[in-house]
């Protein structure tokens, strides 16, 4: 009697488990002629796919446009994005509009296989139907490029994609999206896109140990690519206060003047919303605005006192009684005191997030590789110095840089962050900007 | 005082441990090849190779150096007996004002004692740092690939180039 009962629990649970896992394939199609999409779709797509930085992990650094191949690591091991190209073998020219939509609402591509939540769909569950149009019309409309991705390299059991099924269950909620009415419609479209598309948290929301965003801290802060995504909440440590005006010029343009440059991972992010029209960056501004929220007066006392003081600021006299001042003062100051403006004048280091961070990740990346200028941009410069600081005198002049700049405790570990820097350095004097061709330390990009 | 060894040389330096090197190598030193241009790092005319690596040495503090080896261009080669990269660029004439090639050499310099035969790209990519506002560029290209033949030769191996 048990064993039967047993029996049919266990039968039970297969049943609903391969219900739960299995997903039909959806009938393949001839690729669709590209004049079949109208052309204010696709330019609609245009945008949208600019939104969503959807080249950052589908097209490689000077390779074609959304051929895919680009390795990303993660703590289970390495993913390959896949080529979204109109290719009808290696791309997803076979797809019809139903199976695209399928892949962003639910991470199931044509044939039924559960994608990898390394493709944001946690997020693109959100995005509506009329988006998914456009932006279907828009790849459909690329060049084809036959190139298929590399094999992941995943450890076992994390190859076993009907584990993703159990992932989703535990972790995928679909539409999370509601609008609120309470606000404006330019808040909410920002919510839509930030929540949506635009999958802000899958760099700046922490994850758990499956790779999942913790729900409970949205925007607090998380690792990418060996570089820190700071928080953007109420707990951002940036000195000066972030404000929807400030915000919408950092994304569109790439630099505020009281922030910095946006620089490793979030330098692709700036620089296609340069590419989009000013209403959804303001959106997306204007919601931001909220998450960041209002901040307790004391913080907005110290952060208007930083303001105050950087404002007018006059050379001043160098210390020279450290190594760290000294090498601040031959290597740093001419730029960063110089009263120039962004985006080729250095910050005032007071004003900046990377100094004021809980840790010197972003801050020994940047004095290690520099910033390369890029090409057709209006970017910001600053030399590397890997070859001419070693580790001590590295760690040496980011403990003076936050002692001196910051307001914030001074760091611990310095020493072991900064060889890390160092081993998983980027080419000299190239920044993360575009996608790299080889993987980084498979370590940080916290997602299966 | 501080003990920076360029060239080879021990030379005992009366200077502020936040005084550039480049400051040092032409006011203090008399070596003249590296240029001063921006100042800021971001021209490439005062590169010089510190243990191998092309630096800049405009934003390079003194009290950095401390144990390390600097070469300049004098310390490449000389008119009677110039090194590779100074006859292949002498060779391609690939300079017309010539502000910027002292920097070019060093860092093709570092290049080649890196990797003996660059690809196009590779030096391409590497010399992005300097600026040469005279278009000498496809010139220097050229001369950086001849270089790359002279030091491959067997008796003009890389290392006769580096420090003397």
């Amino acid at each position: 009697m048990i064993g039967s009962v047993l029996a049919a629990l266990a039968v039970g649970g297969t049943v609903i488990a391969f219900a739960v896992a299995w997903w039909p394939a959806i009938a393949a199609i001839d690729p669709a002629a590209q004049s079949s999409f109208e052309a204010d779709q696709v330019k609609r797509g245009r945008a949208l796919a600019a939104i969503g930085n959807c080249s950052n992990c589908h097209t490689m650094r000077e390779g074609k446009d959304f051929a895919g191949g680009v390795p990303v690591p993660t703590p289970f091991g390495t993913v390959f994005s896949s080529n979204i190209t109109p290719d009808a073998e290696t791309g997803i020219g076979r797809w019809s509009e139903a199976a695209f939509r399928r892949a962003m609402h639910d991470g199931v591509d044509r044939e039924g296989r559960h994608l990898y939540p390394t493709f944001p769909y946690d997020h693109f569950t959100n995005v509506s139907d009329e988006d998914d149009r456009a932006l279907y019309a828009y790849l459909m409309t690329r060049e084809p490029v036959h190139a298929a991705a590399p094999a992941n390299r995943l450890s076992f059991p994390f190859d076993q994609r009907p584990l993703i099924a159990g992932w989703k269950l535990l972790f995928l909620r679909r539409e999370t999206f509601h609008p609120d009415q309470s606000k404006s419609a330019e808040w909410n479209r920002g919510a839509y896109l930030v929540e949506g598309l635009a999958h802000c948290g899958a760099c700046h929301t922490p994850r758990n140990a499956l790779g999942a965003e913790r729900a409970s801290a949205p925007f607090a802060g998380g690792d990418v690519e060996n570089w820190r995504a700071y928080a953007i909440n109420a707990r951002s440590p940036s000195p000066v206060l972030w404000d929807a005006d400030a915000l919408f010029s950092y994304l569109r343009d790439g630099w505020h003047p009281d922030h910095g440059t946006a620089r490793g991972p979030m330098a692709q992010v700036v620089a296609n919303l340069s590419s989009v029209g000013p209403g959804d960056v303001h959106a997306i501004a204007t919601y931001m605005a909220s998450v960041f929220g209002s901040p307790a007066s004391d913080r907005r006392r110290d952060a208007e006192a930083v303001l105050a003081e950087v404002k007018p600021m006059a050379n001043r006299a160098s210390e020279t009684d450290t190594a760290g001042a000294s090498i601040y003062a031959a290597a740093c100051a001419n730029c960063h005191e110089s009263g120039r403006a962004l985006p080729y004048g250095g910050i005032n280091l007071a004003l900046s997030t990377a100094i004021s961070s809980p840790d010197p990740r972003n801050l020994a990346n940047i004095v290690l590789s520099g910033v390369a200028p890029r090409e057709g941009e209006r970017s910001p410069i600053m030399p590397g110095f890997a070859g001419s600081m070693n580790d001590d005198q590295l760690a040496a002049l980011l403990n003076y840089l936050r002692a001196r700049f910051s307001t914030q405790p001074a760091w611990t570990g310095v020493d072991l962050v900064v060889a890390d820097a160092r081993r998983t350095q980027l080419a000299p004097l190239q920044t993360a900007a575009a996608p790299r061709q080889s993987p980084a330390e498979p370590a940080q990009r916290d997602k299966p | 005082m501080i003990t920076v060894k360029v060239n080879g040389r021990d030379h005992q330096i009366d200077a502020e441990p936040d005084t550039p090197l480049l400051y040092v190598l032409r006011d203090d030193l008399a070596l003249n090849a590296a240029k001063f241009g921006c100042g800021l790092g971001q021209c490439g005319a005062c590169t010089v190779i510190v243990d191998g690596k092309a630096v800049f040495s405009c934003v390079t503090p003194l009290l950095l150096l401390e144990g390390k080896q600097v070469t300049t261009l004098e310390g490449l080669g000389t008119i009677a007996d110039p090194a590779p990269i100074q006859r292949a660029f002498m060779d391609e004439q690939a300079a017309q004002c010539g502000y910027c090639v002292a920097g070019m050499m060093m860092r093709a310099q570092a290049l080649l004692m890196r990797n003996a035969s660059p690809s196009d790209e590779e030096i391409r990519n590497e010399l992005e740092p300097h600026l040469c506002r005279c278009g000498t560029h496809m010139r220097i290209l050229r001369a950086i690939r001849r270089a790359a033949g002279l030091m491959n030769r067997a008796d003009l191996s890389p290392e006769s180039g580096a420090v003397r």
